[in-house]
C-alpha cells in the first residue's frame, strides 16, 4: 500500500468476471428450496449457467497512459470498464486502482427525469462527495454549457431530447478525475452541439492522468490512445500500439489519418 | 469557441472526489469481507447529506404538484385514525377517550414499521441505475430508506399531537423513555434494509412473501386491539418480535413502562437481527451489483 501516494495507477491481475444467469424462475427462492429438499442443490449449482464476461485479464497502466478498448459487441469492453470502476468485483484475480475515478458508462447516470435540471445537478455533485461551494460552481458550469436557461427549474421529463443530451453531457464532463473511464456513448452527440462538446471532452481527456476508452471508432482510437487492447469473448486478443492492433483487428492496413484530426494525447 | 473557453477554464477547476484506492481481491477471507462491509458503512455514513437529499426528494416526488404536498400523508392518516377509532371503539365497547390516543399512536408507529420492512426489499433494486453506473457504498441506500420513512413518520406525528391535544392526554415524563426504543428502531431499520435489500435483490419472490407476513403481523400484533382484550389467548400469540419492539416505543408515549422483560426481548431480537444482517451483507455486498 506504500506506493498508493505515487500518482494514479491501475493494476489488473488475472481478473475474471462472470455473470450467473438466473433465467426464467431459477432466481426464485421456491426453486432453490425444492432443489435443497430433494438434495439437488449441489447439482443445480454446477448446472447454473454463467456468462464469462472477462477471462483472465491482466494489464497495468500508469499516469499518462491512454488505453483504447476495441472488440465486437459483447466482447467485454463495458464489463471491463465497470470492473475498473469497482462496480463489479472480480470473481478471480485482483483489481487495484489508485486515484480519483470518473466513469462515464451510462448517459443517464443517476439522472432522474422527474426532478428538475437543477436538482439533478445537485444530486450529481453530492454523488461525487462535493462540498456545497463546489456544487454551486458545478451548477453554474453545467447550466451555462448546456444552455438550458429557464428550463433548468423544470422537470427533465419535459425537455427535448437534445436538451437531455446536453444536460447529460455537461454533467458528465464537468467533473475532472485523475482516471477517466469512458464508454462510447459520450462520443455520439447531436450535430450542432458536437463542436463545442468535442472541445470540452478533449479538455477533460487531456486533463486526466489515465484514460480508458471503449469505442468502435477507429479514428478516435488512433488520435486519442497510446495503447489498444483488443478484447474478444472476454479475453485479450491483442495488446499494443494503436495502429498495430487496429490492423490486426480490421485485417487490413490502415489508411493515413485525415489531416484535420490532431493528436489529443500528450 | 464563442467565449466558452473562459467557462471551460472554471469547469476544469472542479476536481473529482479526493484520491481513492480500490483494492479488490477475489476469494476474500471472512475478515477481509467484513473489513470491506465496515468500510461500506463508514463511507455511506459520510454521505449522509446525499442520503438525506435522496430520501427527501423521494417524498417530494411522490407529492409533487399536489396542493398539500407531503401533508397528504398527515391528512390520510388523520382520516384513518378517526374512522377506525369510531368503528373499533364501538366494536370493542371501549371508551373513545381511552382508545383514540392508543389507536392513533399504534397506527402511526405501525405504519413506520410496516413501510420500513416492505420498502427494505427494494433498497438496492430501486437504486439499480446508480449501482450499475458508479461505485457507491450500499449503506447509502439503507440510510435513504430509513431517512425517507422517518420523514413520513414526522408528518404523521402531527396526527398524534392533535389527538392528544384534543383529548388533553399528556403522557408525562415517561415519554423520554421512548428515546432508547426509537434508537433501537433506527438501528433495526438500517440492519433490515441491508439484509432484505440484498436478499430480495437475489431472490425476487421475497417481496410478496414479506408483504403478506406484514399483513398477518398487523392483525396478530396488538395494534388496533389491546393485549388485555384478547384475554388468555394473547399468551398463545407470543413470542411476537413486533409486539416487543412496538411496546418499547409505544408504552412510554402512553405514559406506561414497557417492563424489563419486553425491553430484554426487544434488545435480544435486535441483536439477532443485526448479527444476521451483518453476516449476510458482508457476504453479499460484492455480489449485489451482479444480481441487479
Amino acid at each position: 500500500m506504500a506506493e498508493a501516494t505515487s500518482g494514479p495507477s491501475i493494476g489488473i491481475d488475472g481478473v475474471s468476471v462472470s455473470f450467473p444467469l438466473y433465467h426464467g424462475n431459477a432466481r426464485s427462492l421456491k426453486k432453490m428450496m425444492f432443489a435443497a429438499a430433494s438434495g439437488r442443490l449441489g447439482q443445480d449449482r454446477k448446472q447454473r449457467v454463467v456468462v464469462e464476461a472477462l477471462r483472465n485479464i491482466s494489464f497495468s497502466l500508469r499516469g499518462g497512459d491512454r488505453l483504447g478498448l476495441i472488440g465486437s459487441n459483447g466482447a467485454g469492453k463495458t464489463t471491463l470498464l465497470r470492473t475498473l470502476a469497482g462496480i463489479y468485483e472480480p470473481v478471480t484475480g485482483h483489481v487495484r486502482v489508485a486515484g480519483s475515478i470518473n466513469a462515464l458508462l451510462d448517459p443517464g447516470l443517476g439522472m432522474n427525469v422527474d426532478l428538475t435540471g437543477r436538482e439533478n445537478i445537485m444530486l450529481r455533485g453530492l454523488y461525487n462527495g462535493m462540498p456545497r461551494e463546489a456544487i454551486a460552481r458545478l451548477e453554474d458550469d453545467v447550466i451555462s454549457f448546456a444552455g438550458l436557461n429557464d428550463f433548468i427549474d423544470l422537470p427533465v421529463r419535459i425537455y427535448s431530447s437534445g436538451m437531455v443530451v446536453r444536460l447529460g453531457f455537461a454533467l458528465a464532463t464537468a467533473i475532472r478525475p485523475q482516471i477517466l473511464l469512458m464508454d462510447e456513448w459520450i462520443l455520439a452527440g447531436d450535430a450542432a452541439f458536437l463542436d463545442r462538446a468535442r472541445h470540452r471532452l478533449e479538455e477533460m481527456v487531456r486533463g486526466a492522468d489515465i484514460l480508458v476508452l471503449s469505442t468502435h471508432d477507429q479514428s478516435i482510437v488512433r488520435t486519442w490512445c497510446s495503447r489498444v487492447l483488443w478484447l474478444d469473448q472476454g479475453r485479450i486478443r491483442a495488446d499494443g500500439p494503436p495502429d498495430e492492433v487496429l490492423e490486426q483487428y480490421l485485417g487490413h492496413p490502415l489508411e493515413p489519418l485525415p489531416a484535420a484530426a490532431e493528436r489529443v494525447a500528450v | 469557441m464563442d467565449g466558452l473557453s473562459a467557462r471551460q477554464m472554471t469547469a476544469s477547476a472542479i476536481p473529482a472526489e479526493s484520491a481513492t484506492l480500490l483494492d479488490l481481491h477475489a476469494d476474500m477471507s471472512l475478515s477481509a469481507r467484513q473489513g470491506l462491509a465496515l468500510a461500506d458503512v463508514a463511507l455511506g455514513s459520510r454521505l449522509w447529506r446525499l442520503a438525506w437529499t435522496l430520501g427527501w426528494l423521494d417524498i417530494k416526488l411522490r407529492y409533487r404538484g399536489s396542493l398539500l404536498g407531503p401533508f397528504w400523508l398527515t391528512m390520510s392518516t388523520g382520516v384513518m385514525v378517526g374512522a377506525l377509532g369510531l368503528l373499533y371503539a364501538g366494536l370493542f365497547h371501549t371508551n373513545l377517550h381511552d382508545y383514540l390516543p392508543y389507536l392513533s399512536l399504534s397506527l402511526v408507529l405501525w405504519a413506520f414499521l410496516g413501510a420500513v420492512v416492505s420498502e427494505s426489499c427494494a433498497t438496492f433494486t430501486e437504486a439499480e441505475a446508480i449501482i450499475r453506473s458508479v461505485r457507491m457504498p450500499f449503506f447509502l441506500f439503507s440510510l435513504r430508506i430509513v431517512i425517507r420513512n422517518v420523514l413520513v413518520l414526522a408528518h404523521n406525528i402531527l396526527v398524534i399531537i392533535v389527538v392528544f391535544a384534543l383529548l388533553s392526554t399528556w403522557p408525562g415524563w415517561h415519554m423520554v423513555l421512548a428515546l432508547p426504543g426509537i434508537l433501537l428502531w433506527l438501528l433495526d431499520a438500517l440492519a433490515l434494509s441491508l439484509l432484505l435489500g440484498s436478499f430480495c435483490a437475489r431472490f425476487r419472490d421475497i417481496q410478496p412473501i414479506v408483504n403478506s407476513v406484514m399483513q398477518i403481523a398487523f392483525f396478530m400484533t396488538p395494534v388496533i386491539w389491546k393485549p388485555e382484550q384478547a384475554g388468555g389467548h394473547f399468551v398463545l400469540l407470543q413470542p411476537n418480535p413486533f409486539f416487543d419492539l412496538l411496546q418499547v416505543v409505544r408504552a412510554p408515549l402512553l405514559g406506561q413502562s414497557p417492563g424489563t422483560v419486553t425491553w430484554l426481548a426487544a434488545a435480544l431480537y435486535s441483536v439477532g437481527l443485526c448479527a444476521i444482517a451483518w453476516l449476510f451483507f458482508a457476504r453479499a455486498r460484492g455480489r449485489v451489483a451482479f444480481w441487479l
